[in-house]
């Protein structure tokens, strides 16, 4: 069933199979104000980085998370793997082909047919007008995966029903189910073109806990019947926690620390990771004295120089305001941190933080 | 045990619609203390944002208080003209919503807004309403706040502005503070000054804070006791520990155990299967019935009363006097 | 939910079907049966359509036909005033032409023409506006600026000035007989930019949700995502526009044709009409122009209501 292309298949540093290799991905916004107020007023040009330069490797049947704050560019780097965006730079290679620069629609359409994308929005994900059949039916037309009425019509009820609901809701409307249920609706349409690869940009976080429940565990089971590669995007650290098996950490356009979820959570190296972790409050164990970390995430159209995260880190350094820290690999994954390398990074001992 | 300040006794709110009358809020109970934070958690619908709305009389309409009692103070605020809701609005009860943005006027600087919102309030010069101004946002911890007095809302961030608006509730010193959502819009590392500051108040002025959130963690990292509503109903309230380590409802039980923690990782999630049942279509009997794993007859045919089981309450038949839970702890 | 999950929808039936559903599960029926203004409208501009359309099965007899003319009827009052005839109820022209089938001929031409100018300012708003708005860049600002500047001219003024171009390039017998288009397009052109307006912004909302970034994943073609997903999301408003928009058609015309710039004689329009009966007003044959004018305002009025309330009815915020 699986297609893996004629190129000699790429593996990663622990030699696993490559699904999608980013290289240096870069999107810049140009968010200038118009030509007319820069001549007139003399406003200058203005960049928003929004991805600054991704080297990742997207493990094949695994899951890889990126994690941040609001604005740090995690959408931004789904969009550009799906081609909603075109990269402003670097490599993006899906299963052997250069998909960045690709702009054929036709070239690009055995491509788009392997991967999909599940949304945040379920009341937005969905056409409100056409009923549920037609939307689920869309990628196999689309891709011109069948031609035959009635065999659309089994595969959408096999869809459905795949997903947790019956085949008899494909002449429903949309507007007629709850959010989970769109979000199966998003999910069946997802599968649809029996794609290899997904993104699912902040799948759960629309939904109450206990519908966010229902979905990850869809998600993981279909993982392990069809052997899917997700790229989960989300700013839940706890849904992170259960969802993924690499974590890339994301601050400003920038990765600042790329582990193996246990490693990452067991032993957070980043200080900007460790601030995430230690903010986040957790039900099990709550920290009812928390202190607050002081600062604001910096306008990504004026990063700080230097280490992105000088303002706010308590290591920072004279070194860290003016050189930008490289992604350094060890043994236990990879971190972009002056104090790492300089073996000045203190341990970690989380505070409040004895298992129940 | 001090008097409660707020009361809240069967709250019932009602939207007339075309397709019949709609219960958003139904036969609802519960105290907030002076100095104390009463969280209230619940399903998107679950009637959270009207239980607010109708404390602080702003139902949007056609909603309306069809039936129960809200008592500020040992005063029935329920059925008050507008015009007296407005004084209690401002002076005893303030108001935080999840977007700054719709609560502040992006057109006023927001030395301007909180300096207004003072004079309406209180009896003040235009001078010392400033001071109190800059009082307030020194208060709520905006950093170099003497400069920021003459800053529009757009020049916050997202955190500092949710600050602000904190600021603005605070104007009249009100003694009840209802905050919906107040962080669900911030990022994570900015929610915690917050709920932190929301903590403060409530320790150094005895303020009362009635936080509605959906997020768990919040919740038991914040409040001193838990409001859980299902279907416009309340399921269980009791102190933050109890309802989030021995919860007595089954639907707290089901909630608590789907909630992932960054502390394991299980293969899988608990689940409660199904979904919240919209308020047009209400089960009889027991709200959650449909869901819940000990369902049996009584649970279908009759809607269980709020059961008192110190240190929590829950609507739940299996605590009832004969409830087999119930029987179990005696026996244990 | 009686059909089974096998039966297609994505045929036309299905449309139609779909629409009929939809229109009477939506709120607007109730609010329809809720106001009783509302209803008066609808009854009385179905009537008044209806009778424009059905003008020449009803009407008492044909006005155009020349050879049944009888002069010597010509001013005969309303049937009520005294030296009226059962025949004319609602009396005779100058030629002796029934007011009553001339009135409803009129209204048949007046609709004609308001319909079909809609049609075609409604065909050509919609288009650059979902084009304006799905494209965005240039061709956005291009179109905009466009209607930016049509926008500072009345569309009496832009109507006026097409109809002088057109009898200006135009030999007189062939105008004559393109009159009637030439008017549906000076109205259409003077009427497209509120659609465009409208369809540009709802199309620039619609384009950034997801299910039309789903739909470029899967990398169907742009325009076909603009014309399947996008148009039917951003319909509801031109819907009120449009109706609303007969009703300003409709004067447009009339005030046109008054003015002795629209439709000749021999196809009068109720416009028409007032214009011939308005030189008869002081003499004392009041009824040549007052029942014209009567049945346009109550045309004009009555539509006009309905499409308030449907702006109402369909906008969630006001009810
Ligand atoms: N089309 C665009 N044009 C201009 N700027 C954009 C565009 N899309 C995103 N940005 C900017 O790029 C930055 C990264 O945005 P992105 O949506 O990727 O963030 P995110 O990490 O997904 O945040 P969130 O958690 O809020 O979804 C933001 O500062 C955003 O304002
Ligand atoms: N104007 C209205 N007309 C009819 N029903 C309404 C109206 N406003 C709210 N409701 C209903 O009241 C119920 C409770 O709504 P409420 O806003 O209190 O939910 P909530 O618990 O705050 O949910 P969320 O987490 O989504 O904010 C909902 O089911 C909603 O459908
Ligand atoms: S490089 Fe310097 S500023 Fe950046 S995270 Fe490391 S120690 Fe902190
Ligand atoms: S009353 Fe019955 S159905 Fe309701 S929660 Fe208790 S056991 Fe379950
Ligand atoms: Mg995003
Ligand atoms: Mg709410």
């Amino acid at each position: 069933m699986r297609d893996d292309g004629h190129t000699p298949p790429l593996l990663d540093e622990d030699g696993r199979p490559v699904l999608v290799r980013l290289r240096g991905l870069t999107k810049h916004f140009d968010v200038s104000p118009p030509l007319l107020s820069r001549v007139l007023e003399g406003k200058r040009r203005r960049i928003l980085k929004a991805v600054d330069g991704i080297d990742l490797d997207i493990p094949r049947g695994r899951t890889t998370a990126l994690v941040g704050e609001s604005g740090c560019g995690k959408s931004t780097v789904a969009r550009m793997l799906v081609t909603l965006y075109t990269p402003t730079d670097g490599d993006l290679i899906f299963e052997g082909t250069e998909i960045g620069r690709l702009r054929d629609r036709h070239a690009l359409a055995p491509v788009r047919r392997r991967m999909q994308m599940i949304f945040q929005d379920p009341f937005a994900s969905l056409n409100p007008r056409w009923r549920v059949g037609r939307i689920i039916a869309e990628p196999i037309r689309a891709h011109g995966l069948m031609d035959d009425g009635a065999a659309i019509r089994r595969r959408v009820a096999e869809l459905l029903e795949h997903v947790g609901l019956r085949a008899t809701d494909a002449d429903r409307f949309p507007h007629e189910f709850s959010g989970g249920q769109r979000q199966r609706l998003s999910i069946a349409r997802a599968l649809a073109s029996s794609p290899h690869f997904l993104v699912c940009d902040e799948p759960t976080s629309a939904l109450d806990v206990s519908v966010q429940a229902q979905i990850l565990n869809l998600l993981r089971d279909l993982q392990r019947e069809l052997g899917l590669t997700y790229l989960v995007i989300t700013h839940d650290l706890a849904v992170v926690r259960f969802v993924a098996d690499t974590i890339g950490v994301m601050y400003l356009g920038r990765l600042c620390e790329l582990a193996p979820a246990d490693a990452l959570f067991a032993a957070p190296r980043h200080p900007y990771t460790r601030l995430l972790i230690e903010t986040v409050p957790d039900l099990r164990v709550p920290d009812r004295d928390r202190r607050p970390m002081a600062g604001e995430v910096p306008s990504p159209l004026a990063p700080p120089p230097g280490c992105a995260f000088h303002t706010r880190c308590p290591l920072a350094t004279e070194r860290c305001m003016s050189e930008r820290p490289a992604m350094i690999r060890d043994a236990h994954g990879t971190v972009a941190c002056h104090a790492v390398e300089e073996g000045r990074l203190p341990d970690w001992t989380p505070a409040q933080r004895t298992a129940p | 045990m001090t008097e409660p300040l707020l009361s809240v006794r069967d709250l019932r709110v009602q939207f007339p619609t075309r397709r019949g009358v709609l219960t958003a809020v139904d036969g609802v109970s519960f105290d907030i203390h002076p100095g104390e934070i009463l969280g209230v958690v619940g399903e998107s619908g679950a009637g959270k944002s009207q239980t607010g709305a109708a404390i602080i009389g702003l139902l949007e309409p056609p909603g309306r208080i069809a039936g129960g009692r809200i008592i500020l103070e040992g005063q029935r605020i329920d059925g008050l003209t507008q015009e007296q809701l407005r004084k209690v609005r401002g002076r005893k009860i303030g108001a935080v919503f999840q977007d700054p943005l719709t609560s502040l006027n992006p057109l006023y600087t927001v030395g301007r807004q909180l300096t207004e919102t003072i004079r309406t309030h209180l009896d003040m010069s235009e001078r010392a309403a400033r001071a109190r101004a800059l009082e307030l946002l020194q208060e709520v911890g905006i950093p170099g706040a003497a400069d920021r007095l003459d800053a529009y809302p757009h020049q916050f961030s997202g955190g500092m502005r949710q600050r602000v608006v904190i600021a603005l509730a605070l104007c009249a010193n009100p003694r009840l503070i209802i905050a919906d959502e107040p962080t669900t819009a911030l990022d994570v590392s900015i929610q915690a000054q917050i709920t932190s500051l929301l903590k403060r108040l409530c320790r150094e002025h005895d303020t009362a804070v009635m936080l509605i959130t959906h997020d768990m963690g919040v919740i038991a990292e914040t409040a001193d006791r838990v409001a859980v509503l299902y279907g416009g109903r309340l399921a269980e309230v009791g102190p933050v520990d109890d309802v989030v380590n021995r919860p007595l409802h089954p639907y707290t039980e089901g909630l608590m155990a789907c909630i992932p923690t960054t502390h394991d990782r299980p293969p899988r999630l608990a689940q409660i299967e199904g979904s919240m049942p919209s308020l047009t279509a209400m089960p009889d009997g027991c709200a959650f019935h449909p869901r819940c794993p000990h369902a049996h007859d009584r649970c279908v045919a009759e809607r269980p009363p709020l059961f008192d089981h110190a240190p929590s309450s829950a609507a739940c038949w299996l605590w009832s006097s004969e409830g087999t839970r119930t029987l179990e702890r005696t026996r244990a | 939910m009686t059909r089974s999950a096998t039966e297609p929808t994505a045929t036309p039936m299905g449309h139609v079907r779909d629409a009929l559903w939809r229109a009477w599960d939506s709120d607007i029926l109730y609010s329809f049966l809720r106001s009783p203004v509302t209803i008066v409208a609808a009854v009385v501009a179905l009537g008044l359509i209806g009778a424009a359309v059905a003008a020449p099965l009803i009407s008492p007899t044909n006005p155009f036909a020349l050879a049944t003319l009888d002069l010597m009827a010509a001013f005969t009052p309303p049937v009520w005033m005294e030296g009226g005839s059962p025949a004319y109820l609602l009396g005779t022209d100058d030629q002796g032409r029934d007011m009553l089938s001339a009135i409803l001929y009129g209204m048949r031409i007046s609709l004609f023409v308001g319909a079909a100018s809609v049609v075609f300012a409604m065909i050509l708003g919609v288009g650059l506006g979902l084009l304006a708005g799905y494209a965005g860049g240039w061709v956005d600002a291009l179109i905009m600026r466009v209607a930016d500047v049509q926008l500072s001219f009345p569309a009496i003024l832009i109507a006026l000035l097409i109809d002088g171009v057109a009898r200006g390039i135009l030999p007189r017998e062939v105008h004559h007989d393109v009159a009637i288009w030439v008017i549906i397009f000076a109205i259409g052109v003077s009427g497209w930019v509120q659609y465009a307006r409208t369809v540009r912004g709802s199309t620039m909302v619609e384009k950034n949700r997801e299910y039309v970034m789903a739909a470029h994943i899967m990398g169907i073609h742009p325009v076909v995502i603009a014309v399947r997903h996008v148009l039917p999301n951003v319909m509801g408003p031109v819907l009120v526009i449009a109706t609303i928009h007969l009703a300003i058609a409709v004067i447009t015309e009339a005030t046109l044709s008054f003015l002795g710039v629209g439709l000749p004689p021999t196809e009068p329009s109720l416009g028409t009409l007032i214009r011939i009966g308005n030189d008869f007003l002081f003499s004392g044959e009041w009824w040549i122009t007052i029942f014209p004018g009567v049945a346009l305002v109550l045309l004009v009025l009555s539509v006009n209501l309905l499409g308030d309330w449907l702006r109402d009815a369909l906008n969630p915020k006001l009810r």
